[in-house]
């Protein structure tokens, strides 16, 4: 039973916004390792709890079944030693794939520290793979994660990718080839537990996209859950913003043709929370705009802040017919809120607009984007910077 | 050519009927500037031009959709029939007019009143029905599957080939309140089934635990210091809560009561009863 839908499909959102579509659970909460900033960490007293493979198999094909899920995200804290964790979550994948036939998707975290073997193996019964980096670089790792090394994570991503590429070979040479993790591989970063730069956590992303192949990185600020003199105070609230910047930052590296070192450098190394990245950036590049509607490359249309994927795409098609103005760029839907302070349309600026210099944009923009409050903030959230399609996309996006 | 005058078109309703009304407009020479359904009330002083429905007459519309605009187009005007566009009749038509006109440039007159309102009309709909493939809740009933939905447009034919394929080999019904159709897949055949009212048996204890567990899940997933509910009801709009499990909390046992108009239809195990009404839609069931 089952079909893996190639645009992910959301099942509902949960209350603070996210998209459910997995079944995200822990086949044990135990672990013996010992992580500062996991509640699950040895040295916490919390109720443990495990699944066996077969109850675990039920209850995915059963919500399966209602619809309730699109499929499974299997993860796991470590119990006894590595290769036993891996070995327990092969046990429920091939139930739920050989005996149940359930064909829908899988997300399964690869366990750091197991054999190649036994990643092999959970690759071929996954769409997908990932391994958290969680801390994003060594010297953190060694401080807060101390059974984790850079090593241990980076190693087995390779192995992944490695297959994957393979795979990709042995496909064309045998059509019957089993397929290994064919959604591909993923990982995630946690922002705001150390000191990192965003700096640091985009060029890594930029990194691990272009050097192994991934097809997702997430961010997730942290939400302190233990005291600890290494770690955040308990009473610190999680880094929204920053949070958002960086997916935003993300999209702009995947969608949009930017590389990290146009968007932050060492000079400045965060980003401004006031004002989103892309528009940061066209306010540093000013001398490359305004652009014109009706001549701009398409590129140059997804560098406009304002514009989206889907707003250059219907310009591109509208212009073939004949010139726009600004009534058709509102008719193809363009916001332009934002978008009127960088662009023309048949060599005239948006009537009523008045701009003399390039430090009035700049009072502008910052006026509108005062440092919001906490409240302020999660509304942030909402904005339609988020495509349909990319809401879509978070599939694997439950942190 | 008559045109901006007061000339009414009457069809019954199937696309099939407004079809021939294009094909009447080329015939007789003449714009007409409303094309309704016969559900409006009708008057004694209605002047409107009954269109009678010819399927001859409604192919060769249909077919030359392909070779002289284009297979997007008629894409367009098929999806545009099942939107609740409040005028979609006379949006496709003038889209057709303009189409056999100007060609498959129609597609790119993104700016054009007509076409720009019809893609949008789609959007709509193809939108809500993405969002329906990760809304709908099945119930399990015996050996079936039972949803209930209550969209704005007439989704089931774009839901029947994602739910078919996920279903395979199942048995499954999905009723479209709204429209008062059902969606019924079984033996590897789906259908689309006029019903009038749908009333469900009692949900066995299984079926309760599972629902029980699902909301348990959907309450622990949310993180508590960032819950953002205008962001939620953003992404799924309040109008879907209705049918979902997890915000169900009436009664942890049965709930979905549909009212019965004229049928009483008992479902689970009984869904072959309901396959003698009329067939509205024969739809690939693989
Ligand atoms: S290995 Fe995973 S579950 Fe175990 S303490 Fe570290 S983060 Fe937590």
């Amino acid at each position: 039973m089952g079909n893996a839908a190639k645009a992910g499909i959301c099942h509902s959102f949960s209350a603070d916004g996210r998209c459910i579509s997995l079944l995200k659970v822990l086949m044990t909460n135990v672990c013996v390792f010992d992580c500062k900033y996991c509640i699950n960490r040895e040295s916490n007293d919390t109720p443990r709890a495990a699944f066996t493979p077969h109850e675990l198999a039920e209850l995915t094909i059963n919500f399966y079944r209602r619809n309730y899920i699109e499929g499974l995200f299997l993860s796991s804290g470590v119990i006894k030693n590595p290769n036993y964790t891996a070995e327990q979550m092969i046990k429920a994948l091939e139930l739920l794939r050989n005996v149940y036939h359930f064909n829908g998707y899988i997300h399964v975290k690869a366990i750091p520290g197991a054999d190649s073997e036994l990643i092999t193996r959970l690759g071929l019964l996954a769409d997908r793979m990932s391994i958290n980096i969680e801390l994003p670089s060594q010297e953190s790792l060694r401080l807060l994660a101390p059974s984790k090394s850079k090593e241990s994570i980076l190693r087995p991503m390779g192995l992944i990718s490695t297959k994957i590429q393979e795979n990709r070979t042995d496909l064309v040479k045998y059509r019957h080839a089993s397929r290994f993790v064919p959604a591909g591989q993923s990982t995630q970063l946690i922002v705001g537990a150390t000191p990192d730069t965003d700096h640091k956590i985009l060029t890594l992303t930029e990194g691990l996209y272009k050097k192994y192949g991934l097809k997702r990185v997430f961010f997730s600020a942290y939400m302190p859950v233990a005291e600890n003199s290494l770690l955040p105070a308990i009473d610190t609230k999680p880094p929204l913003i920053r949070e958002h910047r960086l997916y935003q930052a993300d999209w702009l590296l995947r969608f949009y043709g930017f590389e990290a070192k146009e968007l932050l450098d060492e000079q400045n190394p965060n980003f401004n929370l006031q004002v989103d990245p892309k528009c940061n950036w066209a306010l540093n590049n000013m001398d490359k705009f305004p652009v014109e509607i009706n001549r701009a490359s398409h590129e140059m249309l997804l560098r406009v802040p304002g514009i989206g994927v889907i707003s250059a795409q219907r310009i591109m098609t509208a212009r073939r017919n004949g010139s726009l103005d600004f009534t058709s760029l509102k008719k193809l839907g363009v916001v332009l809120k934002r978008a009127q302070y960088f662009i023309t349309c048949q060599g005239k600026i948006m009537e009523g607009l008045k701009i003399t210099s390039d430090s009035t944009i700049r009072t502008l923009m910052s006026d509108r984007y005062k440092l919001p409050s906490y409240q302020e903030q999660l509304r942030l959230f909402e904005e339609p910077f988020i495509s349909r399609e990319e809401v879509q996309e978070c599939l694997t996006g439950q942190i | 050519m008559l045109d901006g005058t007061d000339l009414v078109y009457a069809y019954d309703g199937t696309f099939e009927g407004l079809m021939c009304c294009v094909f009447e407009s080329y015939e007789c020479k003449e714009i007409p500037c409303l094309i309704r359904p016969p559900s409006d009330q009708q008057t004694i002083f209605d002047t409107s031009k009954w269109i009678e429905t010819d399927s001859q007459k409604a192919d060769r519309v249909y077919n030359s959709i392909p070779v002289r605009i284009s297979s997007e187009a008629q894409e367009l005007v098929k999806l545009g029939f099942l939107t609740c566009e409040e005028n979609k009749e006379l949006l496709i038509f003038r889209f057709l007019r303009s189409g056999f006109k100007i060609g498959g440039k129609v597609m790119t007159m993104l700016t054009d009143e007509v076409v720009c309102s019809l893609q949008k009309a789609v959007r709509h709909l193809t939108s809500e029905s993405h969002k329906f493939k990760g809304f709908i809740r099945f119930s399990v009933f015996g050996e079936a599957l039972v949803a209930v939905i209550e969209p704005k447009n007439y989704v089931l034919p774009l839901l029947s080939a994602h739910f078919c394929d996920r279903y395979n080999g199942e048995k499954f019904m999905i009723y479209d309140k709204t429209h008062s159709v059902a969606l019924i897949y079984q033996s590897n055949r789906a259908e689309l089934i006029d019903i009038e009212g749908l009333t469900l048996p009692n949900v066995d204890s299984t079926e309760a635990k599972y629902r029980q567990l699902w909301k348990q899940f959907y309450n622990t997933i949310a993180i508590e210091g960032r819950t953002n509910p205008r962001c939620r009801m953003t992404l799924m709009p309040k109008r879907y809560w209705n049918q979902m499990t997890e915000f169900d909390n009436k009664s942890d046992l049965f709930q979905i009561q549909v009212q019965v108009a004229e049928t009483k239809q008992a479902i689970a195990n009984d869904i072959d009863k309901t396959t003698d009404k009329t067939t509205r839609y024969q739809i690939q069931g693989d």
